[in-house]
């Protein structure tokens, strides 16, 4: 045998090596999970199934989870669209260290966040006054811990940078030339986002957009601190605990069935997302 | 000169581009209510506890022991992810196999997945019934409820970030790099470890940091694998200060919180540091 | 003046981009701004159309003073570097986009349009995207956009820095040829000096913040102010002991010579017949060549020179001994530039050169 051949040899081992190891990986890491939440959902039939999913606790849970993530999603995008053309499209002292702070709910645990809002907004927080002394003059009972306030306070929290994040690489990759030139022409600050800007992050909006939609479904430990009342202030993670944890057969079969839901939600994300990189990527 | 010194005192920097003042208005604002003023309550009610009860709350065993756990099974989370995270990113980059989109379209399931559905499904999967755990039992190793499931559900929140690191830069290096060192005479293992691995080094780390970060601070898919034990050190810190919470101790919660943002802030430093360095050189080139 | 700016600074931080820079551009001339990167000129263009603001100094257009006018409002056209078109919008779009901000009516807008289609030759391709356009096509589109309002003033950022080679020749007569007929005040950037030389009627040479000379480009030529600009015009070559060369003297003060390539002649060893009094020994130390001619390198016992030689010529080898007559030079002190003629060269004998 040839030097020659024998490296191809060696090489071909090398590659079927690698994919084995990868498709291993991959399969048990992702594949088995995956299968078996929907596998264990339909453990105890199809009735069961459609019966778990349509509890009082699960349709009260499926609306907070909505009514948090849709207000995430609209406070985060306007933020995002704000702090991107903020970042990229003028230069400021302290630019750098602000982006990094828009940066920290990644970095931080979502049970730490819980805990910051008990201690702002709980009875032993400094803006409690604030608070009750509103509910005084007004006769509101409005409360922010442990009611639906909270709840959705935490979920932006958590997916404060998701929108910002995707758009700022894409607009800073892009220039201001082109907003610069619509400037000199007069264009206003609405006609040059509209004509210019949008049209140039369009899909990674649309992305940074199906990421918080993702992370504001999911979140958990931030919104656990934050909520006791189930069917009142659970969202569908919390509601997946509770029945997960009352540790009957049963109730965790039904706890896998409401998570179906989830993972669908998540299978059309990640749909998304990969429809979305493609078009990108043919685009250029 | 002094008029002219004066002047540029004077002068403001015009701004063609509109909306400076709106903008920065408006994000400023947004951060500092929804996440820097939240977040310096923490540190204001722990400036209220005394140096001393400071240190005793977070030298309990308990919360030393956490602390030990989480750090320590992040770290070899991170540590697998990475080896791991170069083959798959390698693989998927480089070779052509059947089925490969649907992987590759999976990777980021971790992202997408709440980790509560996580937390139950590994929990389940690596229970003695499990369909893991029978096996792996048989065989006399138990997951679920020790520091080894601890470590596999960090795992699985972390394994798209090393890959989804080096990804990209291994499809910019286009075997060109590779070609060269061939030419020059070396070895196919000489040209991974001299040529490319340096080259993929930054991107690495990144993706190592990032892993570990995440996990330190992880919740929600390690509660209900892990046991949650103290007397079997497989209490998480983000547990501990849950159930700090929940017994109303906010002293300790807030004491061990701090300590962890302080190492997530070191973390993300950390990671801004290696991005930085690596813009600078790409920049040179 | 049409364009005029007075005493104008402006820093960066530590870096001072312009130095009190003064200078005033006439009605329907075509200027070029020309200088090495980081010599200022960008920033004076863009602070002539508001993109930046000087510290101090003023600018005026039209005798007005426009510091405190807004970039939209000062009647500039601007046509940037990489062009900058918006690339999600057609070329029509991108041409009738500043008239639909002066809310002209459609009709109008259309005439005009079609108008400069017409004029910079894109006619049939309105419907396309930039990214469907050649680098010249894009240029003219940027051309085009910044004509539509009809402005007082054109400015071009380096215009021509994004097209090749082969192109670039071609556009540089036909940009000229359009700011002619059109009459239109304009000033463009550029770091080239052929592109300077060609197309401008006067030429403005900065650096380091400042500027060094003014003129129409046959003046910057052969009477260049400071030594920065007799270096940067033409491939010249600079000696410090100017006074060690054949008919040259020391001059006070001045200590530095400049010789451009066509001050010199380089003849093979025996084959100079006159100024043999006047001509060098020198040994070639590099021969490049350049397409049409030689660049020979010479050493004069130390000094190195260049000088430029047929290619109709006998070829010259590096190594090979070879006589160097140098005509003139080229003398700089502090204040001014000196002229100087080889004393050994009789005057009546120049009539032979």
């Amino acid at each position: 045998m040839s030097e020659q051949q024998k490296m191809e040899k060696s090489k071909k081992r090398t590659k079927i090596c690698l994919i084995t190891i990868t498709v291993a990986f991959l399969v048990l890491m992702l594949v088995v999970p995956l299968v078996s939440v929907l596998a264990s959902s339909l453990r105890e039939g199809f009735g069961f199934y459609i019966q778990a999913i349509t509890t009082e606790y699960v349709r009260s849970a499926l609306k907070v989870t909505i009514l948090a993530t849709v207000i995430a999603v609209l406070i985060n995008t306007f933020f995002g669209i704000c702090a991107a053309w903020l970042l990229t499209r003028f230069s400021f002292k302290g630019k750098q260290v602000l982006a990094t702070l828009i940066d920290i709910p990644f970095s931080i645990s979502p049970v730490i966040v819980g805990l910051a809002y008990l201690m702002t907004f709980g009875r032993l927080g400094w803006f409690y006054p604030v608070i009750r002394a509103f509910n005084q003059f007004f006769g509101t009972n409005i409360r922010i811990t442990f009611a639906i306030p909270g709840v959705v306070l935490a979920t932006v929290f958590v997916t404060f940078p998701y929108v910002s994040r995707e758009i700022i690489p894409v607009l800073n990759a892009e220039g201001k030339d082109e907003e610069e030139a619509a400037a000199l022409m007069g264009a206003g600050g609405f006609t040059i986002f509209r004509k210019i800007t949008l049209p140039q992050m369009k899909w990674s909006l649309i992305y940074g957009i199906i990421l918080c939609t993702a992370r504001a479904l999911g979140e958990f430990g931030a919104v656990n601190a934050l909520s006791k009342t189930r069917g009142e202030t659970f969202t569908l993670p919390l509601e997946i605990d509770a029945l997960y944890m009352s540790g009957t057969e049963t109730s965790i079969t039904a706890a896998f069935a409401v998570s179906s839901i989830l993972v669908i939600i998540a299978l059309i994300i990640l749909f998304a997302r990969n429809f979305i990189e493609h078009r990108y990527k043919n685009k250029n | 000169m002094d008029d002219t010194v004066k002047n540029m005192a004077k002068s403001k920097n015009t701004r063609v581009i509109p909306g400076y003042h709106l903008t920065l208005g408006i994000v400023v604002t947004m951060l500092s209510v929804i996440v820097l003023i939240p977040l310096a309550s923490v540190f204001m009610y722990s400036i209220r506890i005394s140096p001393r009860e400071f240190l005793e709350l977070i030298t309990k065993e308990n919360v030393r022991n956490a602390f030990v756990t989480s750090i320590g099974s992040s770290f070899l989370a991170a540590v697998f992810n990475t080896v791991f995270g170069l083959i798959v990113a390698w693989t998927l980059v480089k070779y052509e196999f059947p089925g490969k989109w649907l992987l590759d379209g999976l990777i980021e399931l971790p992202f997408a997945l709440p980790t509560a559905v996580a937390g139950i499904t590994l929990s389940k999967l690596y229970s003695d019934s499990g369909f893991f755990g029978k096996a792996l039992a048989k065989a006399g190793i138990h997951v679920a409820y020790t520091q080894t499931g601890i470590v596999i559900a960090l795992i699985f929140v972390g394994l798209p970030f090393v890959i989804r690191a080096v990804q990209p830069v291994l499809e910019k290096m286009d075997g060109q790099y590779e070609e060269a060192a061939f030419m020059l005479g070396a070895s196919p293992k000489k040209t991974f470890f001299k040529v490319i691995l340096p080259e993929l080094r930054p991107a690495l780390l990144t993706g190592f940091g990032l892993a570990f970060a995440r996990g330190i601070g992880e919740y929600g898919s390690v509660i209900y694998i892990s046991g949650n034990s103290a007397k079997n050190h497989t209490q998480v810190v983000s547990y501990v200060i849950m159930q700090k919470l929940s017994y109303i101790d906010y002293a300790s919660a807030t004491a061990i919180a701090l300590v962890m943002l302080v190492i997530s802030f070191v973390l993300l430093l950390f990671v801004n540091i290696v991005q930085m360095k690596q813009s600078q050189r790409t920049n040179l080139l | 003046m049409y364009v005029e700016m007075k005493n104008i600074y402006k820093k960066y931080g530590d870096f001072l981009a312009s130095d009190n820079v003064s200078f005033g551009v006439e009605k329907g001339k075509l200027v070029a701004l020309l200088g090495p990167s980081g010599s200022g000129k960008t920033t004076l263009l863009r602070m002539i159309a508001g993109l930046e603001t000087p510290n101090s100094g003023d600018i005026y257009i039209d005798g007005k003073r426009v510091n405190d006018i807004p970039a939209a409002k000062r009647g500039i056209g601007f046509v940037f570097q990489n062009y900058a078109l918006f690339r999600y919008m057609t070329v029509y779009d991108n041409i009738a986009f500043g008239l639909e901000l002066q809310k002209m009516p459609k009709k109008e807008i259309k005439k005009r349009v079609t108008e400069l289609l017409e004029m910079t030759g894109l006619s049939g391709m309105e419907k396309r995207y930039p990214n469907q356009l050649s680098g010249g096509q894009r240029q003219r589109v940027a051309f085009a956009r910044a004509l539509a309002p009809k402005p007082q003033v054109l400015l071009l950022d380096e215009p021509f820095a994004a097209i090749d080679a082969k192109v670039r020749t071609e556009l540089r007569t036909w940009l000229k040829e359009m700011v002619e007929k059109l009459g239109i005040t304009s000033i463009f950037v550029t770091h080239d000096q052929d592109e300077a030389v060609e197309v401008a009627d006067e030429i403005i040479i900065t650096n380091h913040g400042t500027i060094e000379q003014m003129g129409t480009p046959l003046e910057i030529y052969k009477t260049p102010d400071t030594p920065f600009v007799a270096q940067f015009i033409g491939h010249s070559s600079v000696v410090e002991e100017y006074d060690r060369l054949k008919g040259f003297e020391r001059i006070e003060n001045a200590d530095r010579a400049v010789i451009r390539p066509e001050f010199i002649k380089i003849s093979k060893s025996g084959n100079l017949n006159r100024y043999m009094s006047a001509a060098e020994e020198g040994v070639v130390t590099d021969v490049v060549f350049r397409g049409n001619r030689m660049d020979v390198t010479v050493n004069i016992n130390g000094i190195e020179v260049v000088g430029e030689r047929s290619l109709e010529k006998d070829l010259i080898e590096v190594g090979e001994t070879v006589h160097v007559l140098i005509y003139r030079l080229y003398i700089f002190d502090d204040h001014k530039t000196y002229l100087m003629e080889n004393g050994e060269m009789q005057e009546e004998d120049v009539f032979y050169i």
